[in-house]
């Protein structure tokens, strides 16, 4: 069974097509969603399509579908009444897909629930990347907001680490963001007193 | 209090402006409604989040909502359309090499001697194997119908003499300096950015096709319209005072501002506020014309969703599917479109409401009349397709076999 991954995102389609690798299901091509898509797709004329959601060529790609005489069988979407729960749990984790008429249920379901973990999967590991990359913009800023404080108010580093936790603490906000907003009024008072 | 929410599916175009200005000046939190906007990129994915419930309605082309409950290419899902966003704001615009063979001065072409110098043009490339190719945004958008039944009427013959395509309207104006399309019929900003970028010029506007041709829509799962009447009543009160804010004169260039923000069109604000005023730049730097109608977004109570403008939209769909012209499907299209969920919601508004459900589409030949009405006065401007056809809803088949 040939499988077409259509992805904006290249790491992400390298995480799907190597889920599939893993389980068993090898016959993968992935399509850069550019300019050759309809023509790649033609040339690759797989049995299952998956895309992500946000993918600009879904309405190119739906056109051709309903056009298309290249492949032998039609592709249908995936929507089958009875397979409600498993589409929508795939538009959750933000893939669409697409299968030709007549495949058997049973063998795309293990299909879409794959592609649907490593979707979550590679969203989770973003989100964790996002986090640490904001956590260590954070400790940047509280660092540089502790040293203007050393600076300018003559404080020791737990004193100015204090100074900014009882202010973020009174004015409900951020230790991070009460670091900031010292710096920005840091760099626009300049050397004034 | 607390607000309750509505989410809506939008994509980046200037006639996704009622929810967007319903948020941000102020109409829905008067109507106790917040809105949350989610922008998409492509119709199949405004739709499915709709179907799967990440949004609770959208703006939509009106054929696909109509396509969804006759279930063409997918498992059919009843749907509901309360509330009409708009008429019209399309154009076709067209390649410079081609647009040189075809217009012999600046200004707007005439639909009927456009069509006829295109015929040529399109017969001979047929001939060499090389058929003029055109973009639209979707399979079932107004914007494929409208250029179809124009080229259609000018002897034109959709997949036989030319190629139609779908193109992604943010990507329109790429395909026309590629040549990838010698033509695309699209909603604003598109036609404008590819004029001002050099690669196209606008012939037409789909005003000149069909006068007061139904474009985007407010589309709901059927079960959702149902399950929360009093939310959907505000939603359209909120969308109403928006639309009469919209056309306000004055209000123009600050709309514009909003509509170009990043989480909105993310487009140059200029273009933007041109299509807002009905001035329209046809050729690169030249001074933009002013084009009665272009949008029409309020007047003549255009938001009510005629069932009549669904059933035309059901004839076209058997006429470029190629699927026949069945009664059950006329019925279920025409009943997406919901007269009845927008009379409740505007009862008391003083807006006016027609007493009709349906009408003859494109038969006001002269000036404006007066029409029946529930509350308030309504008068309806001229209205009619560009060849003088008029669409009666009763007689879809008759409608049908009198088309070329």
């Amino acid at each position: 069974m040939r499988i077409a991954i259509i992805d904006t995102s290249q790491s992400r389609a390298a995480i799907i097509s190597e889920g599939l690798r893993d389980a068993g299901l090898d016959d993968v091509v992935v399509i850069e969603g550019t300019g050759r898509l309809v023509a790649d797709l033609e040339a690759a004329a797989p049995e299952v399509v998956l895309i992500n959601l946000e993918n600009p060529s879904r309405d190119v790609l739906e056109e051709f579908f309903a056009v298309s005489r290249a492949l032998a069988r039609p592709i249908a979407m995936f929507v089958d009444q009875s397979d409600a729960e498993s589409t929508a749990a795939a538009v959750d984790a933000g893939v669409s897909a697409y299968i030709v008429d007549g495949l058997a249920r049973q063998r795309i379901k293990p299909v879409i629930d794959l592609a649907v973990r490593r979707f979550q999967a590679f969203a989770r590991l973003h989100a964790e990347l996002n986090e640490a990359k904001s956590a260590l913009a954070d400790r940047a800023a509280i660092d540089k907001a502790k040293a203007i404080l050393i600076k300018r108010r003559g404080l020791d580093e737990p004193a100015a680490y204090a100074l900014l936790r009882a202010h973020a603490m009174r004015s409900n906000r951020r230790i991070a963001e009460v670091a900031e907003a010292l710096i920005t009024s840091d760099a626009l008072m300049g050397d004034m007193p | 209090m607390s607000l309750d929410r509505v989410r809506i599916g939008f994509l980046p175009l200037v006639d996704a402006a009622l929810p967007i200005l319903a948020r941000e000046q102020g109409f829905a939190e008067a109507e106790g409604l917040e809105l949350e906007l989610v922008r998409d990129m492509t119709w199949a994915t405004v739709r499915d989040r709709l179907l799967y419930g990440h949004t609770d309605a959208a703006h939509l082309v009106a054929p696909l909502a109509i396509a969804t409950a006759l279930g063409r290419g997918r498992p059919a899902v009843p749907m509901a359309v309360p509330f009409v966003l708009g008429l019209n704001g399309n154009a076709i615009t067209l390649a410079l090499p081609l647009a040189e063979q075809v217009l012999d001065d600046d200004a707007l072409g005439d639909p009927t001697i456009l069509g006829e110098r295109l015929r040529i043009i399109a017969r001979r490339r047929a001939a060499s194997g090389r058929r003029l190719r055109f973009g639209v945004v979707h399979r079932y958008s107004s914007h494929n119908y409208m250029l179809r039944y124009w080229l259609a009427a000018c002897g034109i013959r959709p997949d036989i003499d030319v190629e139609i395509i779908t193109t992604s309207p943010t990507f329109a104006a790429d395909a026309l300096a590629v040549g990838e399309v010698d033509g695309i019929c699209v909603g604003e900003p598109w036609n404008s950015v590819a004029v001002d970028r050099g690669v196209g010029r606008i012939a037409l506007v789909t005003a000149q096709v069909w006068r007061r041709g139904v474009e985007k829509v407010l589309a709901m799962r059927r079960d959702t319209a149902l399950e929360v009447p009093d939310t959907v009543h505000r939603l359209i009160r909120a969308l109403h005072a928006a639309a009469a804010h919209f056309v306000a004169p004055g209000t123009g260039e600050a709309s514009a501002a909003i509509l170009a923000r990043p989480e909105y069109l993310d487009a140059p604000v200029d273009p933007i506020a041109r299509a807002i005023t009905d001035r329209v730049r046809l050729v690169q730097a030249a001074e933009p014309v002013h084009i009665a109608d272009f949008m029409f977004q309020y007047r003549e109570a255009a938001n009510f969703p005629w069932r009549s403008q669904a059933a035309w939209l059901y004839s076209q769909m058997t006429r470029w599917d190629g699927t026949p012209f069945s009664p059950e499907e006329a019925e279920i299209a025409a009943s997406v479109f919901r007269p009845d969920i927008y009379r409740a919601a505007l009862a008391g508004s003083g807006a006016p409401l027609p007493g009709a459900s349906s009408k003859l589409e494109g038969a006001i030949g002269g000036g404006a009349i007066g029409a029946g009405s529930t509350q308030g006065r309504l008068i309806l401007g001229r209205d009619q397709f560009f060849d003088h056809r008029a669409f009666d809803p009763d007689d879809i088949p008759g409608y049908l076999a009198a088309l070329p």
